[in-house]
């Protein structure tokens, strides 16, 4: 058994090292919030968290995770309150919402480490997450938002 | 008589002191690692390395075989002119426009270790891995896309644009991890010119007979 650190509990998981965080994530634990795209880290639907890094789950080895502290999509704010999480509601950004729950965990990573991005911060940090509803201009709307948010202390980041 | 005397006395060691002043700058410049008008590298004294013997055709053979290899795309991508890195066997500019980033290891989500694990992911064209994937940080781009074999031989033995690394270095650079890995791409990528040996042997030999850099 392993023990992984996953939105701040405890999974003692019953796997081999080599398995995919996001296998673990998904049918080990049942936290189905994060997506499987594209299995070789080119889609970004499979974001979270890794000690703050954004790093795509389905290449990310379950070995790799442990000791280390993990965030999906359920654990990235407590009441669904980060400012991202409301700036996507205010604007409707999510169309098919599959790839949703990744560009938000990358965004989240953005705004952890700028506060109030320009739209070249967003392309920067945003290039690797694949919309094919092709949501973009809603995405990067909706970030300005967040950091907006953010900077007035709204919501719980 | 004595005045005489007590002058050669003066002349004697001044002339000695003269001697012991200009061993000991023959000694620091023995040691050092600076580079010739030539743009060759003078006698390097370390109990690692051979010394350096100086031959510029055998310099300048050894570092085309190193070029060859520097120039693929194994080596090159990760050295490119831009801030972006290259992929690939025809070195495209990496999909996703990662960007190179202060320290040369990407910027927010998009950091080289969040796709690239610490080995290679199983599979066709999946990323390659490696503990410390990254680029040349910003302040010290050492590209090599673009540069001439005399351009780049010039590039490498130039402290102030090669990491800060004397001989010394250079030659354990041979043997860096990430320098390896290039040798174990992951599927589907084709391997340098020539064996991490051979290619050692070329690095050695080149540095070791005087680095001489190609006319052109």
């Amino acid at each position: 058994m392993i023990a992984l650190n996953i939105n701040k509990k405890i999974y003692h998981i019953d796997a081999d090292p080599e398995t995919p965080l996001l296998w673990v994530l998904r049918d080990h634990v049942g936290l189905v919030g994060t997506k499987f795209g594209c299995g070789v880290a080119q889609c970004g639907a499979c974001v979270v968290h890794l000690n703050g890094e954004a790093v795509r789950s389905c290449v990310t080895k379950l070995s790799r995770a442990v000791g280390k502290k993990v965030v999906t999509i359920e654990g990235l704010s407590e009441k669904n309150d980060h400012p991202l999480q409301k700036a996507w509601l205010e604007l409707d950004v999510s169309q098919c919402g599959y790839c949703q729950a990744g560009q938000i965990m990358s965004a989240a990573v953005l705004l952890k480490e700028n506060k109030n991005p320009t739209d070249q911060d967003i392309n920067d940090a945003m290039a690797g997450n694949i919309c094919r509803c092709g949501t973009y201009l809603r995405i990067r709307e909706a970030i300005h938002l967040a950091s907006e948010l953010q900077r007035k202390g709204g919501g719980n980041s | 008589m004595n005045k005489q005397i007590s002058n050669r006395r003066n002349y004697s060691s001044n002339f000695r002191l003269l001697i012991v002043i200009g061993l000991l700058c023959g000694g620091i410049g023995i040691m050092a690692f600076t580079m010739n008008k030539d743009n060759s590298l003078k006698v390097v004294k370390s109990n690692s390395l051979s010394p350096i013997k100086k031959d510029s055709v055998t310099s300048v053979k050894a570092f085309q075989q190193v070029y060859t290899v520097l120039m693929s795309a194994r080596c090159m991508n990760c050295h490119p002119s831009g801030n972006v890195p290259l992929q690939g066997d025809d070195s495209h500019l990496h999909t996703m426009l990662p960007q190179r980033g202060i320290d040369g290891k990407g910027v927010y989500a998009m950091k080289c270790a969040n796709c690239h694990q610490p080995t290679n992911t199983a599979g066709l064209h999946t990323p390659p891995g490696n503990p410390n994937w990254h680029l040349p940080p910003a302040n010290m781009r050492m590209v090599f896309q673009g540069r001439t074999p005399r351009q780049l031989a010039k590039q490498l033995i130039d402290p102030k644009q090669n990491g800060h690394k004397d001989l010394k270095k250079l030659i354990a650079h041979a043997d860096d991890g990430l320098v390896l890995a290039g040798w174990n791409p992951g599927e589907g990528r084709t391997l340098p010119p020539m064996s991490h040996a051979a290619f050692k042997k070329a690095w050695l030999t080149w540095l070791n007979t005087g680095a001489f850099a190609p006319a052109k």
